[in-house]
């Protein structure tokens, strides 16, 4: 009897955790991970080594997906918040990173493109590429919030031209940084074995469950995005805010350019941060999302920019040929979209309840 | 088949699962006839027009049209065109890029090839002889909604239609174009066609009509000639109320006699964008008062415009004798007004929130971005009013979409109730609610009004607004038309003055 | 019919002038000249242009891809438009377009503008046979340049080519003359299908089956530093020994330096590993001369002095032995490059 209880109520839980949006990402986690330790567990192995500088550095895969899964993550919060009170997404913060990289490396470089030392303090670079990133959210924002465009047509005319822009700040020329405070924000900090992006990523999460618990935001933008008649009649102003989502995620496009230009103290605008926007709304579809707005999940969708970077990794570790590797990419997002379906949510709930009732029958026999 | 008759439909039913939408349902329409079809909402108006023109199929019944032997059977719109039954919808459905004849033609053409010039020149005689003053080459959408109406008029009587249905189609006209189109009417009756005029306004009903079929609950009230039927008792057969049973209701709600009491709103000359002509309306300290008239009258306009929920374009408003500026919602809640709109799907729930955060919404945002409640402050209010409304919910974190109706209605009720305000607008708040939730609702509006809150209340149902308000303003086609207070307040009365008028 | 022209040429004009303001300082020079010469171009009659034919000004129309595209491009653009100046004795215009139609439209204007020189590098190969009729009816002569087309040959009058295996097979003859001990590659390929990624991969692909060198890892890095830096972390957190790295473009052997200076293995010249690299930037080649890196194979985008000469040669009437012009690249040695090098070659 005690027994027969224990099941049940194990099964329903299991049934609640499915339900829960927060599910899918981390099951797809397990699933990788399980897949990893079954074919080679040398996958999880850390080791503590040194750098070329001398300085402390762990390395290992699960590094790398932390270091390199940073970026995306940033962008996944400010892309959960357009989609959920824009209902639609923004295709343009590849092209933005560029920009944001672009100015980063222009405040420090001055006009002279190898210059020996730094040329502005790096702060003051960060905080002009934040507010050029944030002018080109408030563009996008604008156009979406005022003028009614639809998302993705609104942030194409961006999504286009970015790449051009951010060759013309630096005069189309390629400058590189030689100092080495700059690296560490894409690298490690002397005596620190951890990488950087991983620490600026968690002070972003921080910031934003900070933002979550202390303001409205999350109220506010859900129910613009579920109702925005409703939310009027509520005294709320969704054109606002949605523009304020936007220029949010302008605010995450300049620190994940930030990190980007610091990994090589250089940059390339026609390969840097390639097809990250479409990473990044598949996170926020990974993380349980509904990609046509309201209700949101912001750290469902950071695990999920960590999935695609786990996935990501792992063909790397295994050497997934490369033609094929789009193939096999497809392949593994094609059946995490299905899993987090709502229909192939409920069918799974479904089964584990009717698991329980076979057990049942048996038990009563 | 009478010889007059163009169209006749006898004994129609229709129903959708769960509602009879129709039954028994008799209708006829003569030659050079136009037709008033009258009926609150889901009298079956529009079901029935639908039946007409072939969107939906009757479940049984006979439909004959002049020229056809035996019964007809129609299963689309473009089988109902054939037969000549047009239909111009209150949307206009033409083609807003194309020029006048190209929307007058468009889709008809027997040959792949058009000549331009004798299309346009065929459009031009058709426009001049009805009167239509506009150039067949202009583009459509350049034309005012007006012209449009009556380019898709147009259209319609090149068809070689016989039966024209107008289906509210001066909603979005003024006075002037209204005019145009009754002259443009009248000239089709005399060329013998008939028309179904599908109409909110009364005035409009006794300037233009014939005769009047009303409609109530799915159900046949009766078919009148239009000089035999006076305003009231259109109105008293629409709402369903004889005049006679009405008298004897003696209403036994509190009156409101504290005239001393200050004044908590007043406005002078308030009008919105949605076309209301200017009012003046005013509510005292611990009053219920309620706008009322027929549908489409102007009276949620009214309380929109009140609450800022519609642009706001004139007028002066005073709160508490100190003169504000209202112009959007937040200005409204700011000055301690509430207001439960009427569509609450559209407007009043926030469908995938919880219950809770549903409750918590107003006063939240009333407080300020940066102040949130905590979740322990948020269950609390909410589990408040759950109790307090009786909400029927499994928790405080079901999504509101899950509620019955009723319950949705209580969730929003309390939403505005949690804002404790000085003025609360309550618009259609017992709709497509069971009678148990209407009642607890009006003791509540009583037992709130006591305490000292105002409540401007609306209701499609006259008894209800009896039973609650002590004053009730009456608006007539977007007018405010009259005032009735004390003993005026009787079923007749109200009817009266809804009807307008001299009969 | 004339007034048409005009405005097709004026159009053009703008189209130019905004291009160029999108260049910045650097070509400020040649932006003017520009802007003044083609309304002039435009004002001519016929009798002028048959002047242009006797020799003082020969017209040229250049049709690139986006100077943005990458540095190669870059150095590209600005190579064509400090040769075809007026002090060289051009008149010339500039069209720029990743999209084929757009380039194709620009050339249609070109031939109206009797232009006496059509340059193109076309972004894609197809689609090019009736323009290139147009062009050869009206008299104008074709020079592609970087690009081949999918095209009859008597429609063009040159094609000057970068020889994508040719720099492979020098990179690999490089790496096999350096006589290791072990051959254990890294092996980071560009965008798979591209012309210069099938040409520096065939290279190594042939001389490893030949020689039994051993790929560790074979990948694509699309050109990007990142994911080249990510493919060698990979490589290194799996414990994979390696010697070589032979990265298709400077951006990814970038990448993988900065893979190995994390894991602390030593790179360049007499240390553990070798690295490769393609292009010849300015920066990658500084790289070089500092001894990090061992060798790195030219793309050479300076094609002008090519054309130059088989205008002269035109102009002279003299016929070209061959339409196809292979282009003469280099290969860096990180112990033998100068600082000479490292100006003149780096883009």
């Amino acid at each position: 009897m005690q027994k027969k209880v224990g099941t049940a109520e194990k099964n329903s839980f299991l049934s609640a955790i499915i339900r829960k949006q927060i599910f899918i990402p981390i099951a797809a986690l397990i699933i990788l991970a399980i897949f990893n330790f079954i074919v080679d567990p040398s996958f999880f192995k850390i080791t503590l080594g040194h750098n070329s500088e001398g300085d402390p550095v762990l390395s290992g895969n699960l590094i790398s997906i932390i270091d390199y899964g940073s970026e995306l993550a940033i962008l996944a919060i400010g892309m959960t918040l357009v989609t959920a009170a824009s209902r639609g997404q923004d295709i343009s913060v590849g092209a933005a990173i560029a920009i944001s990289g672009s100015v980063v490396l222009r405040v420090l470089c001055g006009t002279n493109s190898h210059p020996e030392t730094l040329q502005a303090p790096i702060i003051a670079a960060f905080l002009v590429s934040c507010l050029v990133a944030m002018a080109f959210g408030a563009f996008n924002g604008a156009l979406v919030s005022v003028f009614k465009i639809q998302p993705m047509v609104a942030t194409l005319i961006l999504f286009t031209a970015g790449r051009s822009i951010a060759a013309w700040i630096n005069n189309n020329e390629l400058p590189v940084v030689s100092d080495r405070t700059f690296t560490y924000f894409g690298g490690y900090i002397p005596g620190i074995p951890i990488p950087t992006p991983f620490f600026i990523a968690i002070l972003c999460f921080i910031l934003t469950w900070l933002a979550l618990k202390f303001t409205n935001l999350g109220l506010y933008v859900q129910s613009v995005g579920i109702n925005e008649k409703t939310s009027r009649l509520n005294g709320l102003n969704p054109a606002l805010i949605k523009f304020v989502t936007y220029v949010i995620l302008g605010l995450c496009v300049a620190v994940a350019g930030f990190i980007k230009v610091s990994r090589l103290s250089t940059i390339n605008y026609s390969v840097v941060a390639k097809d990250i926007e479409m990473d990044a709304i598949l996170a926020v579809a990974l993380g349980g999302n509904s990609l046509s707005g309201g209700k949101f999940n912001i750290y469902a969708s950071i695990l999920g920019a960590y999935v695609i970077q786990f996935l990501t990794t792992t063909l790397y570790k295994f050497q997934v040929q490369a033609d094929a590797l789009p193939a096999y990419k497809a392949v593994v997002v094609i059946a995490l979209v299905i899993l987090s379906a709502p229909i192939v949510r409920e069918k799974l709930a479904a089964f584990f309840k009717k698991l329980r009732s076979p057990e049942k029958a048996e038990s009563k026999a | 088949m009478q010889e007059k008759s163009l169209l006749e439909m006898r004994g129609i039913y229709k129903s959708f699962p769960g509602v009879k939408a129709l039954r028994n349902v008799d209708f006829t329409l003569r030659g050079g006839e136009i037709h008033a079809l009258m009926g609150e909402n889901g009298a079956g108006k529009s079901t029935l027009i639908k039946v007409l023109t072939g969107v939906h199929i009757k479940d049984s019944g006979d439909i004959f049209i002049k020229g056809q032997n035996g019964p007809v059977q129609i299963h689309s719109p473009q089988e109902a065109q054939n037969l000549g039954i047009s239909t111009v919808y209150q949307e206009i459905s033409l083609c807003p890029n194309l020029s006048v004849a190209e929307n007058i033609f468009l889709g008809r053409g027997k040959s792949r090839l058009v000549n331009w010039r004798s299309m346009n020149k065929k459009a031009g005689e058709l426009l001049d002889s009805l009167g239509i003053a506009v150039k067949p080459t202009q583009q459509l959408a350049s034309c005012s909604i007006a012209v449009q109406q009556m380019v898709a008029i147009a259209r319609a009587v090149d068809m070689e239609c016989s039966v024209l249905i107008l289906d509210e189609p001066t909603s979005s006209l003024d006075e002037s174009e209204v005019a145009k189109l009754f002259k443009l009417m009248r000239q089709l009756k005399e060329r013998g066609v008939g028309i179904i005029f599908v109409t909110h306004f009364l005035d409009q009903v006794y300037e233009v009509c014939d005769s009047i079929t009303v409609l109530r609950d799915g159900q046949l009230v009766g078919e009148y000639e239009i000089e035999k039927l006076p305003r009231v008792q259109l109105v008293s057969k629409m709402l369903g109320k004889e005049l006679d049973d009405m008298a004897d209701i003696k209403n036994d709600i509190p009156t409101f006699s504290d005239k001393d009491k200050s004044f908590v709103y007043e406005a002078e000359g308030l009008c919105s964008s949605e076309g209301i002509k200017p009012f003046n309306f005013n509510i005292r300290k611990g009053e219920v008062n309620g706008f009322t008239g027929l549908l489409g009258s102007g009276r949620s306009e009214c309380v929109r415009a009140i609450f800022g929920a519609d642009k706001v374009t004139g007028g002066k408003v005073k709160v508490n004798g100190k003169e504000v500026k209202i112009s959007k919602p937040i200005d409204a809640m700011k000055n301690g007004i509430a207001y439960l709109p009427e569509d609450r799907k559209r407007d009043g729930i926030v469908g995938d929130l919880s219950v809770k955060d549903n409750i918590i919404l107003a006063l939240q945002v009333k407080k300020g971005f940066f102040k949130p409640f905590s979740k322990a402050e948020a269950v609390k209010f909410a589990e408040e009013y759950i109790k307090l409304l009786d909400i029927k919910t499994a928790s405080v974190n079901t999504p509101i979409k899950s509620l019955s109706g009723g319950n949705q209605q209580k969730v929003i009720l309390g939403r505005w109730l949690l804002t404790n305000p000085e003025y609360l607008i309550l618009d259609e708040p017992t709709r497509g609610i069971d009678v148990g939730t209407k009642v607890d609702i009006q003791k509540l509006v009583l037992k709130l009004a006591s305490e000292g809150m105002s409540i401007t209340f609306i209701s499609s149902e006259t008894d209800e607004m009896l039973r609650t308000c002590s004053r009730l303003l009456v608006m007539r086609d977007r007018k405010l038309v009259g005032e009735l207070t004390g003993d005026e307040l009787t079923q007749n009365t109200i009817m009266n003055t809804i009807a307008g008028g001299d009969r | 019919m004339k007034m048409k022209k005009i405005l097709a040429m004026a159009a053009s004009t703008i189209l130019c002038g905004a291009m160029f303001a999108g260049c910045g300082e650097t070509s400020s020079s040649s932006n003017k000249t520009d802007t003044t010469t083609a309304p002039k171009a435009t004002d001519a009659d016929t009798p002028k242009s048959d002047d242009n034919k006797s020799g003082s000004l020969i017209k040229v129309g250049i049709i690139n891809n986006d100077p943005n595209e990458s540095g190669y491009r870059t150095a590209n653009v600005n190579d064509l438009k400090a040769t075809f100046t007026k002090e060289n004795g051009f008149d010339a215009s500039f069209a720029y377009s990743l999209k084929n139609e757009e380039q194709i439209n620009a050339a249609q204007k070109f031939i109206q503008d009797e232009v006496d020189y059509l340059l193109l590098s076309a972004a894609d190969t197809a689609g090019w046979d009736s323009v290139l009729k147009d062009a050869k009816d009206a008299g104008v002569r074709v020079i592609l340049f970087d690009r081949t087309i999918d095209a009859d040959e008597s429609l063009y009058d040159a094609s000057i080519v970068s020889d994508m295996d040719k720099e492979g097979e020098q990179a690999v003859d490089w790496l096999k003359s350096q006589d290791l001990k072990a051959y254990d590659i890294i092996h980071l390929q560009g965008v798979m299908g591209s012309a210069a990624q099938k040409g520096r991969s065939k290279a190594l692909d042939d001389t490893a089956k030949e020689l039994g060198w051993n790929i560790v890892t074979q990948q694509t890095a699309e050109w990007n530093a990142e994911k080249a830096q990510q493919i060698v972390q990979a490589a290194i957190d799996a414990n994979k020994e390696f010697n070589v790295i032979y990265a298709e473009n400077d951006d990814m052997a970038k990448g993988a330096v900065a893979a190995l200076d994390r894991a602390n293995i030593s790179h360049g010249v007499d240390k553990d590993v070798v690295v490769i690299g393609f292009d010849c930037n300015k920066w990658a080649l500084k790289e070089l001369k500092a001894g990090n890196w061992n060798y790195d194979g030219q793309c050479n985008p300076f094609q002008s002095s090519y054309i130059l000469d088989i205008i002269d040669k035109l102009e002279k009437g003299e016929t070209l032995s061959d339409k196809k012009i292979v282009m003469d690249e280099k290969g860096f040695d990180a112990k033998t490059i100068t600082d000479a090098d490292v100006e003149q070659y780096g883009i």
